[in-house]
């Protein structure tokens, strides 16, 4: 048996979402089409590559006896605290529309317990069972009617299934691409399943087309995500509070040009005007007018001056 | 051109939102807005008329209202609203001058000034033990020199001093476990006598000397086979009780410490009684009041002990307590229910037989059955004995009634709104009569002319009162039709007591109101209550002859299993078209964007087995319905469980007989809250009728942000079981809040946040793509407000104009849930210093019109503030092109400015919500603010960029523009002269 492993990469608790990059370390595909899982003798030591606690640990091949009874837990250890990473196991089911849940795939994970009491999972991996016949069919059948395919994981890794199952569901139509692509993004508290965002990886428009996958595997990425920090609240010193209240008040006092200019524009050009006028009306009459030198002189104060100059 | 329009209004937008302004000048209050007062239900009454000038009557109200009302005009003198936990027990005058108070349980006693409201002393009285609340004030008992009051609470029996709240002296009185139920001072004596059982079984009395607080004498005696609960007192040694199977009155006699009982069947009493009987609490003189077979029996009891059943009245029938009379004696009044008409009887106390007074008086049917009564007297003209009555009815509403007639009456149910809807009026058409407000042209060219004096500042004082009262009577506000502006509404508001009231924004008076038969008491529907209202028909397209109507849910009991009721009420006219039920459980109304080909909306309700209900019941709805069935997607919370869990809609319900419109839903998704560490204590969604103009927003580096808009969007707070508690029960360490943003199709977490050392309580708004929360954060010790803004990021590589005009962008697919959502929130904290009691925002017609937000403030005002400072892109150093963004410098702390409280001066007493319902007009939006009081107003967030002021003064513009034809004409001809000169030169 194939595994899709999924590896987190941030491991202080406040590190939030680890996305992983590379991508053909962590998806791997079944390319069994027989309804029998196969299984693998591979020695997946993954550390090496993600190594966080401490480098290379010796982990032992893990167990990967697909899971067929409901969800167990295995802990490596028997007691958590002097061993401080210890495996976790908890179990992904299915449902065709309002069948039954059946289990579809196992997660595994690494329990860090932190000095200060805290439990966290980390190093995500999820391994899926191959589809039977039987539930192929069903899938067909969900696809045909538009119907949910319904998952549920554990409340609790710990103790499965904690209070109650977390449910998900999806679009059976979302899900083909090539094969069946499938996108797990589980919100943990500690130990804490709090929800499990299922789904297609990419869009699935609305007019949902009918397409029959080509290969009955499913793809699937994985994500853990922890809670996040809020930001905290900006704290200034006194003086720059005392700043920055000034800047609510109304601006400055603006130029008197500032002020009325909208006024300042027509009545300027009202003058303008007025002054070709009077130019005109001077000129007309021939230079005999004694009187027209100094009234153009006095009106021509403001900026019509040159402009009545050149027209001249 | 469209777009020309929309530019122009956004420039408009920055401009003007440049200089926040919200103030309005002394003379434009109650211009626009409206503030109604109320008190509530009344509970007790005590009238103090007296050897006073002003007659006046004391009331607490079940809205923990003390109010002091003017006996001849109904009017409030003063008012005090307590806290919502501050429930009021008992209520006395001591000393003719104050107003004594017990509340929260017995454990704050208060004086209140009569003349003026004000609070002379409180003290708080620390009991051990909860229990009953008694508060007895002797007329002529002094202490020392005090005058004392004697108090009861908390298993404590207290003295207090009258005149300035000290404790003289405190006994406890619940050794025992008994509940002491009566406290007994015969005047003139040194002895108070408490009164009271124990485990049910056991009748306790103690007699206390009043100057010290000794116990003289501890007596109790069994009875058998258990008392039922309640004792009624007959005189100052004789009580009556029931037996615990209902059947058998006992009369317990304890005059000087010894006890007797004496049992009498109730089938002996005569009138052939049968079935369990209820003692009802009356105070009458030498009789009680029993409910058996839904009818009130009186039984008087003799001097012997015998007990004697003298009259049988209905059940709606509202009984007093007594009024000691002169020489002795002692009336009470009776209120009985006719039809459309009440009758008010006032007897002697020692006399069945004859009335003292007895007056009809038509009432309202509308108005229900008379719940309480309270009798005062005074001395006619004629020196003979006058009473009036104060009646509270079933509608809450309070009247004064004296010699036949209502004096006045006051509609105090609506201080207990549960829920509010906006209904539009009327279109105008010829025919419908309509409110003569018009002026004719005169008129108008006359108000013009007073308001351009008052403009010109030529007016004189007279002219301004005349302008003020033109102000405020003007527009026509208060006509019954729509209005250009959309300012005119109808606002329908669902009280507590089960009626419907339509109030006119315009001036706030009551259109028309309804007592809904499905919401008032009756043999199926035993404790009925309104829940919530929604728009049921809102006719606006090919369907305008219809009115509107809207859809009242209520619920027969408090449990949310008991059968619910609907009912269908037209809003133009106030009448109920149908009624439903008592049917299936309601537990929530889901309103669907579907309606029906006249245009009735289909509505969704679930009920406690997990199915669905749809309505309206025809066939076109369930077509309608059918198409879309696999559209329809809920959530619900179970709060104690720390539960949410996604639902849809999935076959027929098989049911004995077949229900086409019910159908079983099914679960999709569900998150689950660890228990030990979060628990739900708040939530808010988008308002479904919001609308919002783009879905872009333009940064200042020419940058397009895409909003994350879905009406799906649930915010969800969280905070740890320990932090549930008031603020300052958890250390910061142990308490921390968290906030959801999840969508509520898929059940996707699409944001989840901690923040460490807050604890809530939490208010939140969500609009748009943005929710705001307010909080209490432990470590800064201060109220805090956040905001989380989510943006979508999967639309925002659509910025290459080639690719758009190539069409090559997904901004035209459809949205759809069921794809991986790349959202980003943005989020930011601020501090704020009030706490808030209610948080709304503003909402406008196209949503184009920037938001404000509206708190109502612990003060119970409203503060309006603008959004723009809650944005999570404000930094500390904004560059040229985010000032001119209208991005704001960061700050710590949210400014609080004087003159954006919208309610100016005033208060909403006892404020509870905040409804906002766009107007017309794009700038506009109107507030509605509701608690004990009413206030009403209208808001331009970015002021009134699209209209004149009401002001304007038109007779100017006219008068300048006339001048200005005439300056043309006068200066074309002057013109003309003069070229025609200067040609004949």
């Amino acid at each position: 048996m194939n595994k899709g492993l999924l590896r987190l990469a941030g491991s202080s608790s406040s590190s939030s979402l680890s996305c992983v990059s590379s991508s053909s370390s962590y998806v791997m595909e079944w390319a069994n089409s027989n309804s029998f899982a196969f299984q693998s003798d591979e020695f997946l030591a993954d550390d090496e590559e993600f190594g966080i606690e401490g480098g290379r640990s010796p982990d032992p091949a893990v167990p990967t006896q697909p899971v067929s009874s409901p969800p167990t837990v295995r802990k490596r250890s028997s007691d958590l605290v002097s061993d401080p990473d210890s495996k976790v196991q908890f179990s992904l089911e299915h449902a065709f529309g309002d069948s039954d849940f059946s289990p579809a795939g196992t997660f595994s994970a690494r329990l860090r317990t932190w000095s200060h009491g805290g439990q966290t999972l980390t190093k995500l991996r999820f391994s899926r069972n191959g589809l039977s016949e039987t539930e192929k069919e069903n899938f067909k059948k969900l696809l045909e009617g538009d119907d949910f395919y319904r998952i549920r994981v554990p409340s609790n890794v710990l103790t499965p299934p904690g209070r109650e199952y977390i449910v998900s569901s999806v679009k059976a139509r979302c899900l083909p691409r090539d094969g069946l692509d499938e996108h797990f993004m589980i919100h943990m508290e500690g130990v804490n399943i709090l929800a499990v965002n299922y789904g297609s990886p990419g869009s699935c428009p609305y007019p949902r087309q009918l397409k029959i996958p080509a290969k009955w595997s499913f793809k699937s990425h994985t994500v853990l995500k922890n809670s996040e920090q809020a930001p905290r609240t900006p704290v200034f010193t006194e003086e720059v509070v005392g700043e920055n209240a000034e800047g609510e008040l109304p601006p400055p006092e603006r130029s008197f040009w500032a002020k009325y200019w909208m006024y300042l524009i027509p009545l300027g050009l009202i003058v303008m005007n007025a002054i070709t006028q009077a130019m005109n009306m001077a000129e007309e009459p021939g230079t005999g007018q004694p009187g027209a030198q100094t009234q153009q002189a006095v009106a021509g104060v403001q900026r019509g001056q040159t402009n009545a100059v050149r027209r001249r | 051109m469209n777009m020309a329009i929309r530019v122009f209004l956004l420039l408009l937008i920055i401009f003007s939102s440049m200089y926040p302004t919200l103030c309005i000048y002394e003379d434009q209050v109650g211009h626009m807005d409206w503030h109604q007062q109320y008190i509530g239900k009344v509970k007790h009454a005590v009238f103090h008329t007296q050897k006073a000038a002003r007659k006046r009557v004391v009331v607490s109200t079940e809205e923990n209202v003390v109010a002091s009302i003017d006996l001849r005009r109904g009017e409030i003198f003063w008012r005090h609203v307590l806290g919502p936990k501050d429930v009021i027990d008992a209520l006395d005058i001591a000393l003719g001058k104050y107003v004594i108070t017990l509340s929260s349980e017995g454990t704050i006693l208060r004086a209140w000034n009569l003349p003026d409201g004000q609070m002379m002393w409180e003290t708080t009285l620390s009991g051990s033990t909860p229990s009953m609340s008694l508060l007895s004030i002797p007329t002529n008992l002094k202490i020392g020199k005090d005058d004392v009051v004697f108090v009861y609470g908390s298993g404590c029996l207290y003295a207090v001093a009258s005149v300035d709240g000290e404790v003289i002296w405190k006994k406890e009185l619940t050794s025992e476990g008994v509940h002491i139920q009566q406290l007994i001072y015969p005047d003139g004596t040194d002895i108070i006598c408490a009164v009271g059982l124990a485990g049910l079984a056991q009748f306790d009395a103690y007699q206390i000397n009043v100057k010290t607080g000794e116990l003289l004498k501890h007596s109790s005696m069994v009875f058998p086979a258990g008392f039922s609960g309640d004792l009624s007192f007959i005189t100052s040694d004789i009580a009556v009780t029931l037996d615990s199977t209902g059947s058998i009155l006992v009369a317990v006699h304890f005059q000087d410490g010894e006890i007797s009982f004496h049992q009498t069947h109730v089938s002996e009493l005569g009138w052939d009684f049968s079935g369990p009987a209820v003692l009802l609490p009356t105070k009458l003189p030498g009789m009680f009041a029993l409910e058996i077979n839904k009818s009130i029996v009186f039984i008087k009891v003799t001097n012997e002990g015998k007990l004697e059943a003298v009259d049988k009245l209905g059940q709606s029938t509202a009984v007093s307590e007594s009024l000691n009379l002169s020489e002795g004696q002692q009336a009470f009044g009776l209120i009985q229910r006719g039809d459309g008409k009440i009758i008010l009887t006032v007897k002697l106390g020692n006399d069945w037989t004859s009335n003292l007074l007895q007056e009809t008086i038509q009432m309202d049917h509308q108005r229900g059955n008379a719940h309480k009564v309270f009798i005062n007297t005074y001395v006619r003209t004629d020196r003979s004995n006058g009473f009036r009555a104060l009646i509270v009815m079933e509608d809450h509403s309070l009247f004064l009634l004296q010699q036949g007639e209502i004096v006045w009456s006051r509609e105090d149910g609506l201080a207990s709104i549960t829920d509010v809807m906006a209904s539009e009026l009327p279109v105008e058409k010829d025919g419908v009569s309509v409110a003569k407000v018009e002026h004719n042209l005169f008129e108008w060219l006359k108000g013009h002319l007073l308001k351009l004096k008052g403009t010109l500042m030529i007016a004189t004082p007279d002219d301004v009162v005349a302008i003020q009262k033109l102000r405020l009577q003007s527009s026509g506000k208060s006509k019954m039709t729509r209005d250009h502006n959309g300012f005119r509404k109808l606002l329908i508001v669902l009280t507590r007591a089960g009626k419907l009231f339509a109030l006119h924004t315009g001036d706030g008076r009551i259109v028309w109101s309804l007592f809904l038969d499905s919401l008032r008491k009756s043999e199926t529907c035993q404790n009925p209550r309104g829940l919530s209202l929604h728009q049921w028909q809102d006719p606006h397209h090919h369907v305008l002859d219809e009115n509107p109507s809207v859809l009242v849910v209520g619920r027969c009991d408090h449990s949310t299993d008991s059968p619910g009721v609907l009912s269908v009420v037209d809003t133009y006219t106030g009448q109920e078209r149908n009624h439903l039920g008592p049917r299936h459980s309601i537990t929530r109304v889901i309103p669907l964007p579907f309606t029906d080909s006249a245009e009735q909306r289909l509505h969704l309700l679930l009920d406690v087995n997990r199915q669905a209900h749809l309505y309206p019941r025809t066939t076109e709805a369930l077509d309608i319905f059918q198409r879309e069935l696999g559209n329809i997607y809920w959530y619900s919370a179970d709060v104690d469980k720390g539960i949410l869990k996604g639902h849809a809609v999935q076959n027929n319900c098989i049911l004995k007989i077949a229900d086409s419109y019910c159908f079983n839903t099914r679960d999709l998704w569900s998150i689950i809250l660890p228990s030990e560490s979060e628990k739900i204590i708040a939530t808010a969604t988008r308002n479904l009728n919001e609308a919002v103009h783009t879905q872009a927003k333009v940064t200042s580096d020419q940058e397009v942000m895409y909003k994350y808009i879905s009406k799906n969007l649930l915010f969800l707070a969280t905070v740890a079981p320990k932090a549930v508690g008031p603020i300052g029960s958890v250390t910061p360490e142990e308490s921390w809040l968290v906030v959801y943003v999840i969508d509520t199709v898929t059940g996707r977490i699409l944001h989840r946040m901690t923040h460490h050392g807050s604890q809530g309580p939490v208010q939140a708004v969500f609009s748009e793509n943005w929710v705001v929360y307010h909080y209490f954060n432990l470590k800064a010790h201060r109220y805090e407000m956040s905001v989380i803004e989510i943006y979508d990021q999967s639309r925002s590589d659509n910025k290459d104009i080639l690719k758009l005009l190539l069409g090559k962008h997904n901004l035209t697919s459809p949205i759809t849930a069921y794809s991986r959502p790349e959202v980003i929130a943005k989020s930011q904290s601020y501090f704020f210093m009030h706490s808030v009691k209610t948080l709304a925002v503003t909402s406008t017609a196209k949503g184009i019109t920037s938001k404000q937000l509206l708190l109502g403030t612990i003060g119970d005002q409203v503060l309006a503030l603008d959004k723009r400072f809650l944005d999570p892109r404000r930094t500390v150093n904004p560059t040229q092109a985010e000032k001119e963004e209208g991005i704001i410098p960061l700050t710590d702390s949210l400014p609080i400015i004087p003159q954006s409280y919208v309610t100016h001066a005033l208060k909403v007493e006892g404020l509870r919500g905040i409804a906002t319902v766009p107007a017309k007009l794009e700038s506009t939006t109107l507030v509605f603010a509701y608690g004990v009081d009413l206030f009403f107003t209208r808001l331009a967030p970015s002021r009134t960029y699209d209209s004149l002021t009401e002001d304007f003064s038109y007779a100017l513009l006219l008068i300048t523009i006339a001048a200005l034809v005439i300056a043309i004409f006068v200066t074309w001809i002057w013109s003309e002269k003069k070229e025609l000169q200067e040609k004949w030169r």
